[in-house]
């Protein structure tokens, strides 16, 4: 099929990275996981939309 | 209490799913984009939808509420009743269903032994497909309730409360729905794909939370007693385990008949792998799947063994609980009657809610933002299960049932247009099945019985086909139908400890009492299948073979091996095989 899956998860990846990072700047157990986990999981959209992007095979 | 970062997080997925749906819709113009994705899916993305498609409720909720209930023994859910039968599948049975072009597993069955056999089996998945879908939806409907995440939006909107329930069940219907019928398998496949992602990316921080809390692993152990932690201890008697069974019952009953015949002939996950785009993609598929699959117990496990061992706590803000409840253990709050009483036993211990084990570890760890991740990715595992089985429905509804007995000669268009309709109607029936979990809970307790009955014995009958050419159809027929009664008949001699005649066995009279309900249905397994093979074999041996050209390609003895020329090293099935079973091997020494 003509769409390379890597493109849309590392789209959604980063909208929600991006969503939780501007949440946790502006917004558990003393830990900001809001901007922690926004960055991590805006790294993992990056990753899939550059691989997606190249089309490197895996 | 939601708010507005949450919905939007929720809102931006729904939205996508069906993008994704909408995407590829130009790509579905035959029958086999519809129902195999063109057979054209890479290794790896039909691998995580093969393990995407068996994350629904009762992987998330259900393997939390058993981590809370009987420790890192559920775990031999996954080490033991998962990963060998999908190494198995892998190599020895993929080459016979990819190979022999069947488009599913009651083609397979029709192709190997006769159309009887088929029918029997295409006819009870259908249904079988259907009231799991059903009831799939109707947990999901039912912890959205529970969990008051609509309450406020509804008040705010001034629609009633009892409207949530069905709410959720349409909204979740439609989106399915929608992007079932734009793209088909595919996009069910690409969106289980995502959903896999996101249930990581949702439960990871739940648990990395929990652990930090509680103070690791040790911390854990410190804080339950060494039954929770350990998978293997006091695995020789049933008397001396959380889980109530005896490690035969165990490695046959869930780690042979009932794990075999789930992962290496239900056709929901065999799909995925019949949608590879070569013989070696859908070989690796299932070893793929295996690789995140021996570590899921540890993202969805673990949230209910921290549940349990955190100090009891007021539990008013969490789900299921009145305002004023205090009674439970950890998170897990007692169950209630229709009163708001708190419900106990006969020995006048309280009864725990442990479904709610995952959900209220949400609520407890994960503040705004990061709980809408959470609740979508809860919400994702629902519609991943629920997408599963109704592209396995319109499947064999088209090409087994309607294809094979209302219209045979319609062309490519037709049944093309069939599967968008079997999608329609087959999702109607499952909100009617939903519907009918809310009224009738004891006749769905009775239909999962008959379904249990119906699948025990079917791995015997692949088993033989596929590996003695002298298996007849009247052998494999005669043998279903066999250990299907044999599977009835064990259970209505025998109850669980505790059990009441009813639903739970015994309705004959009662020969044996089993240490648990598990053990029960680990031992009704164990007779149904040993019945089913010795009647196939039996039967076959007095009824005339099939011609052997007719076997080629579908029983091992007549097949030639796929080769693996020109394949790298981590292409190689066997290879695959061998490192996922050794690590499996270790993780179950690592927590014995």
């Amino acid at each position: 099929m003509g769409l390379d899956i890597r493109l849309p998860i590392g789209f959604l990846f980063s909208i929600f990275g991006v969503l939780l990072i501007t949440f946790g700047a502006l917004g558990s157990l003393g830990i900001n996981v809001n901007l922690e986990w926004g960055i991590v999981m805006l790294l993992f959209g990056a990753l899939m939309l550059f691989l997606g992007r190249r089309g490197t095979k895996i | 209490m939601l708010r507005t970062i949450d919905w939007t997080i929720m809102i931006v997925y729904f939205v996508f799913v069906l993008g994704i749906g909408a995407v590829l819709k130009r790509y579905v113009k035959t029958s086999t984009d519809f129902f195999l994705a063109g057979r054209s899916i890479p290794a790896w993305v039909a691998g995580l939808a093969f393990l995407s498609a068996n994350l629904g409720a009762q992987e998330v909720i259900g393997m939390g509420a058993s981590g809370a209930k009987y420790g890192i023994a559920t775990s031999h859910f996954y080490w033991i009743g998962a990963i060998p039968a999908m190494v198995f599948v892998g190599v020895f049975m993929m080459p016979f269903y990819y190979g022999s072009r069947a488009r599913s597993v009651p083609e397979y069955l029709r192709l190997r032994f006769d159309e009887k056999t088929r029918g029997l089996n295409a006819v009870s998945f259908a249904v079988m497909t259907l009231f799991s879908s059903g009831i799939s939806m109707y947990a999901m409907a039912k912890l959205i309730q529970i969990l008051h995440i609509f309450d406020a939006p509804f008040a705010w909107v001034g629609l009633p409360q009892a409207w949530i329930f069905h709410l959720s069940l349409v909204i979740s219907a439609l989106v399915v729905l929608g992007y079932i019928l734009l793209g088909g398998l595919t996009s069910a496949i690409y969106n289980e794909v995502v959903q896999f992602f996101l249930i990581v990316a949702g439960f990871l921080p739940l648990v990395w939370l929990g652990l930090k809390n509680i103070g690791g692993w040790h911390g854990l152990k410190a804080n339950l007693d060494p039954s929770y932690t350990h998978s293997w201890l006091g695995m020789s008697n049933p008397h001396t385990n959380r889980l109530g069974v005896e490690w035969f019952g165990l490695t046959m009953g869930l780690g042979f008949v009932l794990s075999f015949g789930y992962w290496c002939t239900d056709f929901l996950v065999i799909q995925r792998a019949m949608a590879a785009n070569s013989m070696n993609s859908a070989r690796c598929t299932p070893l793929i799947a295996a690789f995140p699959k021996m570590l899921f117990p540890f993202l969805v496990i673990l949230p209910g063994l921290i549940a349990i061992a955190l100090p009891t706590q007021n539990l008013a803000n969490l789900a299921g609980t009145h305002a004023t409840t205090i009674e439970g253990r950890g998170l897990i709050p007692a169950k209630m009657d229709a009163s708001g009483q708190v419900i106990r036993d006969k020995d006048g211990t309280v009864e725990l809610d442990y479904d709610l084990a995952t959900p209220n570890m949400l609520l407890h760890y994960f503040p705004t933002g990061i709980l809408g991740l959470g609740l979508t990715a809860l919400l994702a595992s629902f519609m991943s299960g629920m997408a599963g089985n109704v592209t396995a429905f319109n499947t064999v509804w088209t090409y087994d049932i309607y294809q094979s007995y209302i219209n045979r000669t319609a062309s490519d268009e037709h049944y093309l247009w069939m599967g968008h309709m079997a999608t329609i109607f087959g999702i109607a029936l499952s909100v009617a099945a939903a519907y009918m979990a809310t009224r009738f809970n004891n006749i769905m307790d009775m239909l999962q019985l008959v379904f249990a009955f119906v699948n025990a014995p079917l791995f015997a009958t692949f088993l033989l086909g596929m590996f003695w050419k002298r298996t007849t159809g009247h052998g494999a027929f005669t043998g279903l139908l066999g250990g299907t009664m044999a599977a009835a008949l064990h259970h209505v001699l025998t109850l669980p400890q505790g059990g009441v005649p009813g639903v739970k066995g015994g309705w004959i009279a009662t020969l044996h009492v089993y240490p648990s309900e598990m053990a029960q249905n680990f031992w009704t397994a164990i007779y149904a299948w040993t019945t089913c093979f010795v009647i196939t074999i039996v039967v076959s041996l007095l009824t005339r073979a099939h011609d052997e050209k007719e076997l080629a390609g579908l029983v091992y003895s007549l097949t030639e091996r796929p080769t693996q020329h020109g394949l790298h090293w981590y292409q190689r099935p066997a290879v695959l095989a061998v490192v996922v079973l050794a690590a499996t091997a270790l993780l179950n020494i690592v927590f014995r």
